[in-house]
C-alpha cells in the first residue's frame, strides 16, 4: 500500500534541471533506497520533500496529505524526519540536548509556563526524557549520553543524528547517506538498526546511499537516478541487472570522465561515480574515483576527512 | 571527584543538584542581603549598579550567547527602557507598573528590530542594530517635548507602596530582587523547550527546521526576550543615574555590553554575570589603582579604554570561553585534584563547524 508518493516532480535552478519529472511511490513499512551518481539529484529529492527547496512542478503526498507547500518547520509535524549528509548536529550541546531538541514538536508548555517552570512543564520534560532514553537504548548511545557532541567520533555523531530523527517519532524517515564515512563494522551495525527501525518501529524509510552492500542488504526497492531522471526502479537485484544501470556502470569503468567529450554526452550516458557498482571496492567510492581520475575526491564523504574517527 | 547518579529524570534538570552548591548559593544570598548594612555607602551604590549591569548583560547574553545573533544596539534598548520608565513615572504611573510597561514597550521595539534578523545575520545584523542605536540616540536628542533633548531629563524618585526607595539600601534590594527574578526566569526558560530551540537556531538552522523549530519565530522571540530584560535594566539604571542624557546611552555602552558577554563567556548565564561584574567594576578598580601607578601612565588620557581593550584581547587570545570557561576549569581542577591535566578541555574545541570542510 502506497503511503508516500512523488508525482511528476521537477526542480530547476535557473538553467540547471536538478530533478526532471520524477515520479515514484513508497509502500508502508518499506525501505526504499535512492542511488545514482553524484549530482543525480538524490539529495535534492529529500530537500524537496522536507521543503528546503520549492519544486518547480509536481506534488509530494504523504498519508493522503499534500505536503508540497507545507511550511518548512511543519514537515516534521506530519510525521517526516530526516538526517543530513554532512552531519548537522547542535555543536554547542550534549547528546542529550540534541536528542531533547528532537522532541521539540511535542508540547512542553507555553512560553510563560516555561518561564515559571511549572509542574506541568517539569513533567513534560521528564516524559520527553523517557522517550529519549528509549532511543538511546535502541541505538546503544548510553556511554555518550552526557558528552558534548563536538568531541565525539564521526561514527557516533552519525548515530546521534539518526537518534535525533527517531525521537521525533516519525512515520517516514529520510536518511541522507547514512553510511558515508562509517567503517565496515559501523555500516553493519547501521544495517541492523535500519532493519529494527523498519520491523520493530514500523517506520517507512527512504534512504539515499552510495554503499551498495548496505542497499542490497536493507532495501526492499531501489530507485536509480541519473541527471535528475529516473533510470531504473525495482528490487535491488533487478536494478543491478537493468541494462540502463549496467550501461551507467560500464561508462564509469571505461573512464569517460577523462575523455574530451566529458560533460557533453546525452543525459543517461554521463557517469562520474561508482555508486551502482556491486559490492564494496577498496577505498569505497572515493577510491574508485581516485583510480579513475588520479585526483583527490573533493566530495563530502572522503574518508580522510573523518580524521577524528576512532580516537 | 563526583559522578552524578541521577535516580530520576527530574535530577537531570535540577538547578542546584548537590548540597554544596545549594549551601554556596544560600550563603551568597545571605551575604548580599546583609551587605547594605555593613558596607560603606558607596559600595552599596556600586553594587546596585553592578546588579543593574548584570540584568542588562543577561538580556544581551540570551541574544548573543544563546541564539548567536550579535547586537551592537543594546544601549538603545537600555535608553528606551530608561526614558519610557521616566516618562511613565512623570505621568503618575506606580513604580512597578511603570517598570513593567517600560520593559514591555522595549520588548515591542525588540520585535521590530528583530524582524530584519530573519533575513540578515552575523556582521550585517550587527550593522542593522548599530544603525538602530545611533538612530535612537538621535531621536532622543531631538524629541525635546518627551525626552528633554540634549539638556537631559530628571528621573522621579522611586516610590513603592508609599515607601521612598531612593535611599541607597532600599534601591539595592530592589535591584537585587529584580536580578534574582530575571535570573531565575531565564534559567527556567533556557533549560526548557525555548532555550533548546534557541541553541538549535544558533548551531544549525537546517537541522532546526527539520525538527519543527520555527527558526524565524525563535530569532525574533530571542530579540523580544532580550529587549524586555534589557529594558527592565534600563528602567533601573534611570534611577541609578538620576538624570538622563542621550550621551549616556552611546555606542560605548553598547560595546561595554558586548564586552561583558564576550569576556564572561558566550552561552552561559554565569558568564553574563561574571562579565558584568568585571566590566562594571573595572573603571572603579582603575581609578583605585591610579595613585599607585607611575605618574606618566596614570595621567594618560584614555587609560580606561586601553585597559578594556587589553582585557578583551587577553581573553580572546587565551581564554575564548571567557570567565565561565575559566571557572569550569578551576572547578574541575579542584574536583579532580590531583588528576587535572592541562589539555582536559582541548577536545571540546575540535570539530567546529568551519573545520569540517578542511
Amino acid at each position: 500500500m502506497s503511503v508516500f508518493a512523488v508525482s511528476d516532480l521537477s526542480l530547476r535552478f535557473g538553467g540547471v534541471q536538478a530533478i526532471g519529472a520524477l515520479s515514484f511511490s513508497v509502500n508502508q513499512g518499506e525501505v526504499f533506497a535512492i542511488i545514482g551518481p553524484n549530482g543525480a539529484g538524490k539529495t535534492s529529492v529529500l530537500n524537496v520533500i522536507t521543503r528546503v527547496f520549492d519544486p518547480s512542478h509536481g506534488r509530494v503526498v504523504f498519508e493522503g496529505q499534500d505536503i508540497t507547500r507545507l511550511p518548512r518547520h511543519r514537515v516534521v509535524h506530519s510525521g517526516i524526519a530526516r538526517t543530513f549528509q554532512n552531519i548537522e548536529l547542535f555543536e554547542g550541546g550534549t547528546v542529550l540536548d540534541n536528542l531533547l531538541l528532537g522532541r521539540h514538536r511535542f508540547g512542553h508548555g507555553n512560553f510563560f509556563a516555561q518561564w515559571l517552570w511549572t509542574p506541568a512543564v517539569r513533567d513534560a520534560e521528564a516524559a520527553s526524557r523517557a522517550r529519549v532514553e528509549d532511543v538511546i537504548e535502541l541505538l546503544d548511545l548510553m556511554p555518550h549520553r552526557n558528552s558534548p557532541v563536538a568531541g565525539l567520533p564521526y561514527g557516533v555523531r552519525k548515530v546521534v543524528e539518526l537518534a535525533r530523527a527517531l525521537v521525533t517519532e516519525p512515520r517516514l524517515l529520510l536518511l541522507d547517506e547514512p553510511a558515508s564515512g562509517l567503517n565496515p563494522e559501523e555500516t553493519r551495525e547501521l544495517a541492523f538498526w535500519i532493519g529494527d527501525i523498519q520491523k520493530d518501529l514500523g517506520i517507512t524509510v527512504i534512504m539515499v546511499e552510495h554503499d551498495m552492500s548496505l542497499v542490497c542488504e536493507t532495501a526492499d526497492r531501489v530507485l536509480c537516478m541519473n541527471m535528475g531522471q529516473l533510470l531504473a526502479l525495482g528490487k535491488p537485484g533487478e536494478v543491478q541487472a537493468n541494462p540502463e544501470v549496467i550501461r551507467l556502470i560500464w561508462a564509469l569503468e571505461s573512464d569517460v570522465s577523462r575523455s574530451p567529450d566529458f560533460g557533453r554526452e546525452k543525459p543517461g550516458d554521463l557517469v562520474r561515480s561508482g555508486e551502482c557498482h556491486q559490492g564494496r571496492q577498496p577505498g569505497g567510492c572515493a577510491g574508485a574515483y581516485r583510480r579513475r581520475t588520479g585526483r583527490q575526491w573533493r566530495g563530502q564523504d572522503h574518508p580522510a576527512q573523518h580524521h577524528s574517527r576512532g580516537d | 571527584m563526583r559522578f552524578s547518579y541521577d535516580t530520576n529524570y527530574r535530577d537531570a534538570h535540577a538547578l542546584l543538584r548537590y548540597l554544596p552548591g545549594r549551601l554556596a548559593y544560600v550563603l551568597l544570598l545571605a551575604a548580599l542581603l546583609i551587605a547594605p548594612w555593613v558596607m560603606p555607602k558607596y559600595v552599596v551604590g556600586e553594587l546596585s549598579y553592578v546588579f543593574i549591569m548584570c540584568i542588562v548583560s543577561l538580556g544581551l547574553m540570551v541574544l548573543v550567547g544563546y541564539t548567536g545573533q550579535v547586537s551592537l544596539g543594546h544601549s538603545a534598548f537600555i535608553a528606551i527602557g530608561a526614558y519610557t520608565h521616566t516618562w511613565l513615572l512623570a505621568q503618575g504611573t506606580p513604580l512597578l507598573a511603570s517598570m513593567l510597561m517600560a520593559a514591555g514597550f522595549t520588548g515591542l521595539l525588540g520585535l521590530v528590530i528583530g524582524l530584519p534578523a530573519i533575513r540578515v545575520s552575523g556582521l550585517y545584523l550587527a550593522m542593522v542594530t548599530l544603525a538602530f542605536a545611533i538612530l535612537t540616540e538621535h531621536v532622543i536628542g531631538h524629541w525635546k517635548s518627551v525626552t528633554g533633548g540634549f539638556s537631559g531629563l530628571a528621573v522621579g524618585s522611586p516610590v513603592l507602596f508609599g515607601q521612598d526607595l531612593s535611599k541607597l539600601q532600599y534601591f539595592y534590594y530592589l535591584c537585587l530582587a529584580l536580578l534574582v527574578l530575571v535570573l531565575l526566569g531565564l534559567l527556567n526558560l533556557l533549560r526548557a523547550k525555548t532555550g533548546r530551540a534557541f541553541m538549535g537556531v544558533r548551531d544549525s538552522e537546517a537541522a532546526a527546521y527539520s525538527l519543527g523549530i520555527w527558526v524565524a519565530g525563535y530569532k525574533v522571540l530571542a530579540f523580544v526576550v532580550s529587549a524586555v530584560v534589557t529594558g527592565l535594566g534600563g528602567a533601573l539604571l534611570a534611577h541609578h543615574v538620576g538624570f538622563l542624557t542621550p550621551e549616556g546611552f552611546g555606542l560605548i555602552l553598547s560595546l561595554e555590553l558586548v564586552l561583558m558577554v564576550t569576556i564572561g563567556g558566550l552561552g552561559s548565564l554565569r558568564g553574563a554575570i561574571l562579565g558584568a561584574i568585571l566590566i562594571s567594576m573595572l573603571p572603579t578598580f582603575i581609578s583605585r589603582i591610579k595613585p599607585l601607578l607611575p605618574e606618566q601612565i596614570a595621567k594618560q588620557f584614555g587609560l580606561e579604554t586601553f585597559v578594556f581593550g587589553l582585557v578583551l584581547a587577553v581573553f580572546v587570545l587565551f581564554e575564548p570561553k571567557g570567565l565561565n570557561g575559566r571557572w569550569i576549569k578551576f572547578k574541575t581542577f579542584l574536583e579532580t585534584f590531583p588528576l587535572y591535566r592541562q589539555d582536559m578541555f582541548k577536545r571540546g574545541k575540535s570539530y567546529m563547524k568551519s573545520e569540517r570542510y578542511k
